[in-house]
């Protein structure tokens, strides 16, 4: 009669390392040189080193004074290090009759970004929690026209825009600019949340409902709490887009409140004078700083949300 | 007014997806105290139906009253209803005494009030020890306990139950179902229990639905049910392994009613007839697997000589394979009287405890 204790061992006097045991056992060993990691860490590393020359020479050219530039070693590092081109690109660089530099549109950039962000954040996201839980009539046309806007062209809704500004008295100010970037990030956006709160399991807000909750308790206690993840991705495609932004900026402001990326066109495009490089170059990085802390420090947030979305919606 | 001791009536309900009819004029009224389950496959609308009755759904016809008050148009919280749902639904963020105590927050329950409930609750289902974990970090069981617990906390007077068992493994779905059960001996509140699972209606109900299609096709005691379905569809769906069907037909022979197929003959003398009394026509006999004697040495009033096919044995008991005339026919045998294949046996059954039905329109006989 077998028991548990002779079924889990090995039977007296078999040998185990004469018998079954010898030969391969445990993980198969891997080569770290194979010729599947050569080409694949190869590829990796061409490619890295194709994006980061850019950023290298950027680097390195602020970082010269013009007279070392123009010996046009452009990969040799500085000689003589000098921060004078970043200070100039922040305070003091001219562009039209203002000579403070990228500062003014900083600010202004901030003061865009910031309030953008939020509002399309906060409208799209009930947006998205209305159409995926709270089934209205005419909710899937409203969906589509709302999807459909994504893929007008933004050429055609230029102008209109400019006429209903100037009629509301908002062409040329930060708000007009705000209004105009949460309009356009609405259908994606409200797409993302949307898909998200699907994802969201029905019974869980019949339960909430059981429970007692409307409209709003169940979106603040239950919904947003859970939808933290997708909102870091929101975020970070709302800065870096927003930020980023050129076309509506030059478009729907003035010289006063041009945002940081038309007023980096503006010092590199100037035609008089000398084309001082170094600021040039410090002033772009500036400008794509904001967008890069941000991948930074939310890289793996990001990362998480946009799967989380993926694989469930 | 209506009668009090109807805690749950539910009057021509009907509702429609489009162009899709999934409650058809349907009529229900549960006890106070009941414990109702109802009982179909997928897809029949028994889901549906306590989704309505919960007020998840809005119906496009017909009334739902509950404890005498027509509740048609109120909202979930209104109605005097718990829920327990089949993924638990707990909510992820809050602890389970948040869990508990979210809906009595939401209805403005003053604080030491939230606090005693809960602690009642917690002692009715013991899981005060789990108050302050959150539901990850729960096991299935633990979680559907502290689903059904946020039902209780909320002191309603119907209990409604969509699949609570499903997600749950074998063990601890037998495990749970008798504590549902003894909690509604407890309780004695109304319970309404949707559930595909059988032996769930079978063991939990004081009556069960059979539904299909948006229908109601039987409304009984389970041994009701399970003795004497009232159309084919019925006894096909309950009972495990299902009933044997024979085709054949009804034939009268000197005012004796019997069931002729395949050159063989039973007689019906002890079958009990519906009102209609016997009439000849094509039918359906249906015996159940442990209606069927094997080699017992007894006197049946029908008994014939079947091969063993297959043996399947399933431990307390043994499921035989075999054939009468030329259609397939089941039998439970004890592990112990277990015939061998290829064997012939003889067989022998009352029809008694048969069930006759219309060949056409499946309706028992």
């Amino acid at each position: 009669m077998a028991d548990v204790q002779t079924l889990n061992t090995v039977a007296v006097g078999i040998d185990p390392a004469a018998g079954q045991l010898s030969g391969p056992r445990g993980a198969k060993p891997r080569r770290v040189l194979s010729r599947r990691n050569i080409f694949l860490y190869g590829t990796l590393i061409v490619v890295a080193v194709y994006y980061l020359i850019p950023l290298y020479v950027m680097i390195v050219t602020s970082l010269k004074g013009m007279p070392e530039i123009r010996l046009g070693n452009i990969f040799s590092p500085p000689v003589e290090i000098t921060f004078e081109p970043w200070v100039k690109a922040w305070a003091t660089a001219c562009t039209g009759l203002n000579c403070d530099g990228l500062s003014r549109g900083f600010w202004n950039s901030v003061q865009i970004t910031v309030p953008s962000v939020i509002f399309s954040i906060a409208v799209a996201s009930v947006n998205g929690y209305a159409l995926a839980n709270w089934r209205f009539k005419g909710a899937d046309t409203f969906f589509t026209i709302l999807i459909v806007g994504a893929f007008i062209p933004y050429q055609v809704m230029i102008y209109p825009i400019v006429i209903l500004l100037r009629e509301m008295g908002l062409y040329g100010t930060l708000w007009g600019l705000v209004i105009v970037h949460s309009i356009f990030g609405m259908p994606i956006l409200t797409l993302l949340f949307r898909n998200y709160f699907s994802s969201v399991p029905e019974e869980l807000f019949k339960a909430a409902r059981v429970d007692g909750a409307g409209f709003w308790r169940i979106y603040f206690v239950i919904m947003l709490p859970m939808a933290l993840p997708i909102f870091v991705v929101a975020i970070i495609l709302q800065i870096t887009g927003i930020w980023n932004d050129f076309l509506f900026g030059v478009i729907y402001t003035k010289p006063d409140t041009y945002p940081m990326t038309v007023q980096l066109n503006n010092i590199v495009n100037s035609v008089q004078g000398v084309k001082e490089y170094n600021v040039n170059m410090a002033a772009t990085i500036l400008t794509g700083l904001v967008p890069l802390i941000v991948y930074f420090v939310s890289g793996k947030l990001f990362v998480r949300g946009i799967a989380a979305g993926a694989v469930k919606g | 007014m209506e009668s009090t001791d109807v805690s749950v009536s539910i009057r021509n309900l009907s509702l429609n997806f489009g162009t899709v009819s999934v409650l058809k004029n349907l009529d229900l009224d549960v006890q106070d105290g009941e414990f109702l389950v109802l009982l179909g496959p997928s897809g029949c609308g028994k889901s549906t139906l306590l989704n309505c009755i919960a007020g998840l759904m809005d119906v496009t016809d017909g009334q739902i009253h509950i404890k005498g008050k027509n509740v048609t148009w109120e909202e979930p919280k209104d109605r005097g209803i718990g829920m327990v749902f089949q993924s638990y639904a707990l909510y992820p963020q809050m602890s389970v005494r948040g869990n508990l105590s979210f809906g009595l927050k939401t209805a403005g329950v003053a604080k030491d009030e939230i606090a005693k409930r809960v602690a009642r609750t917690a002692d009715v289902l013991q899981i005060e020890p789990l108050l302050d974990r959150k539901p990850s970090q729960l096991s299935g069981g633990q979680r559907q306990r502290v689903a059904i617990g946020r039902a209780l906390v909320r002191d309603v007077d119907v209990f409604l139950f969509d699949e609570p068992l499903s997600n749950l493994d074998a063990k601890l779905r037998s495990e749970l179902r008798v504590e549902i059960k003894r909690l509604h001996q407890k309780l004695a509140n109304t319970m309404i229990y949707v559930t595909h699972d059988q032996i769930e209606a079978m063991t939990l109900a004081d009556r069960i639905a059979v539904m299909r299609s948006g229908l109601i096709q039987q409304l009984d005691a389970p041994q009701t049910i399970y003795s004497r379905p009232v159309n084919r569809y019925v006894a096909d769906f309950i009972g495990s392994p299902g009933m044997n069907f024979i085709e054949g037909e009804v034939a009268l022979k000197d005012g004796a009613a019997h069931f002729r197929f395949d050159g063989l003959d039973i007689p019906l003398a002890r079958y009990e007839f519906d009102k209609a009394g016997a009439k000849a026509g094509p039918a359906t006999f249906g015996i159940r697997p442990e209606h069927v004697a094997v080699n017992s040495g007894e006197d049946w009033p029908f008994t014939a000589t079947a091969p063993v096919e297959i043996v399947e044995p399933m431990g307390s008991d043994t499921l035989v394979w075999s054939r009468l005339g030329k259609q397939a026919l089941t039998i439970r045998v004890s592990s112990e009287r277990t015939p061998r294949v290829g064997e012939n046996v003889t067989i022998g059954f009352d029809p008694m405890n048969a069930s006759l039905f219309d060949a056409a329109s499946g309706e028992r006989l």
